[in-house]
C-alpha cells in the first residue's frame, strides 16, 4: 500500500512518466504541508517569543516577527525574585545528567545478569520485572512520598535521584534485546582465557552495547528533563525548581503573566531536547522501533 | 512483544554443575542486585503499604486509622467528583487512544516508501512527540486554545470570519483540547507501525495486484491482518498511558470546567497531595490498577479473534 496510489488521476496510458511525476508531486505537497501543520504550534511559540509584547496577541498567527526582539529572553532569564533562570536550568541539568547516568549504568548491570549469566531464579525475576512495567506509578507514589517525607528528603533531589540507581525495567529490557545480538562465543572465549564475569562485563560486553546505552541514555534524559510530577511532589523551594516547575510558575494566571517571557523560556527549555533529537535521531528511531519504548 | 521467552539459554555448553553453577549464581545475583534491592525497597514495599493504606484514614501528620472499607464505600457511593473523574478518563481513553492510533497508522503508511525526503518527514512528524510531555508544550497548548487570551485558533477563526469559541470554558469542548494534544503526539506508535509495515513481504501486495485487488482491498486483506500484532501492542501501551494521563490535564485545564477534564490521575493527586487524604488516594490507586488490569485483560482476551500470527492464523 503506497500512498501515491490513492491519488492516481485518469491519464492515458502513454504518459506514464508524467503521471508518476504528478503523483510524486501531489504526495510531497500533501506530506510536506501536513508536516508544516504538525510543527506550526512549536514554530508559533518560538516566533511569539521573538515578537514585542504588543505584537504577540495582535499578529498572532504570523510566524515571522515584524520587529524581532530578544527582550523576552533577557527578561525571562532574569527569573523571578532573586533567582535567575540559570539556577533552574542548572537544577534540571544536574537532575537529568545524574539521573541518566545512574539509570543507564545500573540497567546495563542488571541486563547483563539476565542476558548473559545463567543463575537460579533468572526466569522468575525477569517475569516479575516485566510485570512491574505494567504497574501504574500512582500505586507507588503515595507510600514512596510518605517514606521520603519521614526521612526528611522533601526539598531535596534525593527522592528523585536515589530510586534511579536501582535499574529501570524499560532500559533493562532494551539492553537485553541488544545483548542477545552479541555472540555468546565471545564471552566463552574470554572465560576460557580466565576472565571473570566482571571482567567480561567491563571489557567485552560494555563496549559492544554502546548503541543500546546511548538509546537508553537519550530516553532517560528526555523523561527526566521533562519530568513534572516528581519535582512537583518533592521540590517546593524555588531555589530547587527545575525548568518544568519554573515555567509553570511563570505562566501562573495570578502573576500577571508576561507571555513573551513564558514563550522564550519554554523555547529555551526545548532546546536541549531538539539538539539531542537532531544529533541522535537514528538511535531514537531504532530504539522505539525495536522495543516499543514510548518517546 | 514482551514475554519470558526473550531470555534465551545462555550457554550452549552447560558447565559442570556444583562449583561452576554456584559461581554463576553468585555472579548472577551480584549483577542483579541493583534491581533486586530496588524492587523490594521501591516497588514491593510501597505496594504492600499502599494496599494497607487503602483501608485507613491517613493525613500524614497523625497516625493512620483503620477504617475498613469506608474509603471504597465513599468512593463508589458518596463521591460524585469521583464518578465525574471516571467518566472524563473513560471518555478520554476511548477517543484519544483510537484517534492517536489511526493518525499514527495513516502517517506510517504515507511514510512507508523509499525516498530521500522520507526521513526528514518522519523527523517532522515525530518532533511534537519528543517534547509532548513537557511543561513548555502544555503551556503553549493552552495558549493555542485560549487561556486568558483569545488564543491562536480563535485568532485564525476570526480572521476567516468565523465566530470564536471559548474552548477551555465550555465543558463540552475543554476535553477536546487534551484529546487533540494526544492525537498530535502520535510519534512512537507511528514509528512502531512503520517498523511493522516494513516487515510485510512485498510479494503479498504484488500477488494481490495480479488478482486485481485495489488499494482498499489490499489494506483490509493484507495490511491490517499482517499488522495486527503491532496494532495490538500499540493499543495496549497507549491504553495504559491514556488511563494515567496527568501533566497535560493538570497544566492545561486543571480539571475544569465543571470537572469535565478531571482525569483519574489528576483527581487522585488532588485528594492525596492537596488535601492529604493519603488513604483515600491509595484506595483510588488500587481501583485504577484493577481497572487498567481489566481493560488490558479484555484486549488480550479479544486478541485471539483479531490478532493474526503467521504460524497460526486468525482465531487460533
Amino acid at each position: 500500500m503506497s500512498g501515491t496510489e490513492m491519488y492516481t488521476p485518469a491519464v492515458p496510458r502513454g504518459s506514464k512518466q508524467t503521471r508518476d511525476r504528478l503523483n510524486a508531486a501531489i504526495y510531497h505537497i500533501l506530506v510536506a504541508s501536513s508536516c508544516f501543520i504538525m510543527l506550526y504550534p512549536i514554530l508559533w511559540m518560538i516566533a511569539s517569543s521573538l515578537k514585542p509584547t504588543s505584537d504577540i496577541w495582535t499578529t498572532t498567527a504570523s510566524l515571522i516577527p515584524r520587529s524581532p526582539t530578544i527582550e523576552h529572553y533577557i527578561n525571562g532569564w532574569a527569573g523571578f525574585g532573586t533567582i535567575s533562570f540559570s539556577t533552574f536550568y542548572k537544577n534540571s541539568l544536574i537532575y537529568a545528567t545524574v539521573g541518566t547516568v545512574a539509570a543507564v549504568a545500573s540497567s546495563a548491570c542488571v541486563a547483563y545478569a539476565f542476558a548473559k549469566i545463567r543463575f537460579v531464579g533468572r526466569k522468575f525475576w525477569f517475569s516479575l520485572m516485566l510485570l512491574t512495567l505494567m504497574l501504574p506509578g500512582q500505586v507507588l507514589m503515595i507510600p514512596q512520598y510518605i517514606v521520603f517525607s519521614k526521612l526528611g528528603w522533601i526539598n531535596s533531589f534525593l527522592p528523585l535521584l536515589v530510586p534511579r540507581f536501582f535499574g529501570n525495567a524499560f532500559f533493562v529490557f532494551l539492553i537485553i534485546q541488544f545483548m542477545r545480538g552479541i555472540p555468546i562465543e565471545l564471552d566463552e572465549a574470554a572465560e576460557i582465557d580466565g576472565c571473570s564475569k566482571i571482567g567480561i562485563f567491563f571489557r567485552i560486553t560494555l563496549p559492544l552495547i554502546q548503541p543500546a546505552l546511548i538509546t537508553a541514555a537519550i530516553f532517560s534524559f528526555y523523561w527526566t528533563w521533562e519530568d513534572f510530577l516528581g519535582p512537583l511532589l518533592y521540590l517546593q523551594d524555588p531555589h530547587l525548581y527545575t525548568v518544568s516547575l519554573a515555567i509553570r510558575s511563570y505562566s501562573d494566571p495570578s502573576a500577571g503573566t508576561n507571555w513573551g517571557s513564558v514563550f522564550a523560556m519554554s523555547s529555551l527549555s526545548l532546546a536541549p531536547v531538539f539538539a539531542i533529537f537532531i544529533i541522535f535521531q537514528r538511535y531514537l528511531v531504532e530504539g522505539i522501533s525495536t522495543t516499543g519504548l514510548k518517546g | 512483544m514482551i514475554d519470558t521467552a526473550q531470555v534465551q539459554p545462555v550457554s550452549r555448553h552447560p558447565k559442570k554443575k556444583s562449583a561452576g553453577a554456584r559461581q554463576h549464581n553468585l555472579a548472577g545475583y551480584l549483577f542483579l542486585s541493583p534491581w533486586l534491592i530496588g524492587f523490594f525497597v521501591f516497588t514491593l514495599l510501597p505496594i504492600v503499604a499502599s494496599f494497607w493504606l487503602a483501608f485507613t484514614d491517613y493525613n500524614i501528620f497523625s497516625a493512620p486509622k483503620w477504617i475498613g472499607l469506608d474509603n471504597f464505600q465513599r468512593m463508589f457511593f458518596g463521591d460524585r467528583r469521583y464518578w465525574r473523574s471516571v467518566r472524563a478518563t473513560l471518555y478520554y481513553v476511548f477517543t484519544a487512544v483510537p484517534l492517536r492510533l489511526i493518525v499514527a497508522l495513516l502517517i506510517a503508511m504515507l511514510l512507508n516508501k523509499k525516498h530521500k525526503l522520507v526521513s526528514l518527514y518522519r523527523a517532522a512528524y515525530y518532533a511534537p512527540s519528543i517534547v509532548g510531555g513537557s511543561v513548555a508544550v502544555a503551556v503553549m497548548w493552552r495558549q493555542v486554545w485560549g487561556g486568558q487570551n483569545l488564543g491562536l485558533i480563535n485568532y485564525i477563526l476570526q480572521a476567516v470570519g468565523l465566530p470564536y469559541v471559548n474552548w477551555l470554558a465550555n465543558p463540552r469542548t475543554a476535553i477536546w483540547t487534551l484529546i487533540t494534544l494526544a492525537a498530535w503526539q502520535f510519534g512512537s506508535p507511528m514509528l512502531i507501525f512503520l517498523a511493522g509495515l516494513k516487515q510485510i513481504p512485498a510479494e503479498l501486495y504484488e500477488a494481490a495486484s495480479i488478482d486485481g485487488a485495489g488499494g482498499w482491498d489490499k489494506f483490509i486483506k493484507i495490511t491490517l491482518p499482517m499488522l495486527s500484532p503491532v496494532i495490538f501492542f500499540n493499543l495496549v501501551m497507549q491504553m495504559i498511558s491514556g488511563f494515567l494521563v496527568f501533566t497535560q490535564a493538570f497544566l492545561i485545564t486543571g480539571g475544569r470546567p465543571l470537572d469535565s477534564t478531571l482525569f483519574y490521575a489528576l483527581y487522585l493527586y488532588l485528594r492525596a497531595f492537596e488535601v492529604h487524604e493519603m488513604g483515600y488516594g491509595s484506595a483510588m490507586a488500587w481501583i485504577l490498577l484493577l481497572v487498567i488490569a481489566f481493560f488490558t485483560a479484555l484486549v488480550f482476551k479479544s486478541s485471539s479473534a483479531w490478532v493474526y500470527y503467521e504460524s497460526g492464523g486468525l482465531g487460533e
